[in-house]
């Protein structure tokens, strides 16, 4: 079981919300999914239109928890502000924080990341940090009182997959008992697979199911990629080898040459 | 007087934001309101005050990645 600030999942797919092609497909993703926890945004509302407000409902249909997002801030003001506003909104203390540095890679402000973490958890969020591999950084969240910590794969909705290998497993070898989520970047379940193989606890995506050519059948192969990965992890995967070994016995062969 | 909603700019006579928010028809909707940069919590709204030329932000629960 996964254990995220006292909640505990079963699941280790955490979905986003964004980017489906219609409310029922993303119901129907959600449940392919087989998910615990949503990620979901706050945005201008016009009076007339209501949008947010049919989203919500069906949100709260699907009886998942959510995780606010502070997507899109640049400060650490717009941040902490937007926190505020999610909280109040969809009563829970969960913040997946972000706040962006850089628009062409949509890499986290590790300076106002830690900054506004700081701020929040003294105020009593339970904060989700978008972050990078960085062990100082992560550090430092862990410090300023962040109790999960989600790394990138890569670049938000660009599908690389986990771009530093190295980076991420310094990252969980360094702090084995921090729940770590790679959040961002995933663009197949093998990507995910793989970073469970790590031993990262969970894994979010949201572009590559939504924007996959069949959202509700990839939210499943994910499903099952976690799982897959999980309990391989669990099994003990074999060291990788430079050369060759043979697995049928070479004792008892034939002399047939 | 005007105010700033969302971006774009509106004439109120309400002096109140949850006044002003109900002339918006966001009355009984899942909001979260900030003033000028400022979040303004629900229960707040009754006893905020506007005046010329504020930047109210209205919110609601929408996709998120």
């Amino acid at each position: 079981m996964l254990e995220l600030y006292g909640a505990t999942l079963r699941s280790r797919l955490l979905l986003g919300t964004a980017r489906y092609s219609s409310p029922a497909v993303l119901k129907e993703a959600v449940a392919a999914a087989r998910t615990e926890v949503v990620t979901v945004s706050l945005r201008r509302e016009a009076g007339a239109e209501r949008a947010g407000q049919g989203f919500w409902s069906l949100i709260r249909e699907l009886g998942v928890r959510v995780l606010p997002n502070t997507a899109g801030c640049h400060s650490v003001k717009e941040a902490v502000t937007t926190a505020h506003m999610a909280r109040e909104v969809f009563a829970t203390p969960w913040v997946k924080l972000e706040v962006i540095g850089e628009d062409d890679t949509l890499q986290p402000d590790v300076f106002g990341l830690a900054e506004a973490a700081r701020i929040l958890c003294g105020e009593g969020f339970e904060v989700f940090p978008y972050t990078t591999e960085d062990l100082v950084v992560a550090e430092r969240l862990l410090t300023a009182g962040c109790r999960v910590l989600m790394p990138w794969g890569a670049p938000i909705g660009s599908g690389r997959g986990l771009n530093n290998l190295f980076g991420l497993g310094a990252l969980r070898a360094h702090f084995p008992h921090v729940p770590l989520i790679i959040d961002a970047g995933l663009g197949v379940p093998s990507h995910a697979a793989h970073a469970m193989e790590l031993g990262f606890d969970a894994v979010l995506v949201n572009t590559a199911v939504a924007q996959a050519g069949d959202p509700v059948a990839m939210a499943a192969a994910f499903a099952q990629a976690v799982e897959a990965g999980y309990a391989a992890r669990a099994a003990g995967p074999i060291e990788p080898k430079d050369f060759g070994t043979p697995s049928t016995p070479v004792i008892g062969q034939a002399f047939l040459g | 007087m005007k105010i700033l909603v969302n971006g774009a700019w509106h004439d109120t006579e309400a002096v109140k934001l949850a006044v002003a928010l109900g002339e918006l028809g966001y009355g009984d909707q899942v909001v979260a309101t900030a003033v000028n940069g400022e979040f303004v919590g629900a229960e707040a709204r009754a006893h905020t005050t506007l005046a010329e030329g504020d930047r109210v932000e209205v919110l609601a629960p929408m996709q998120g990645g």
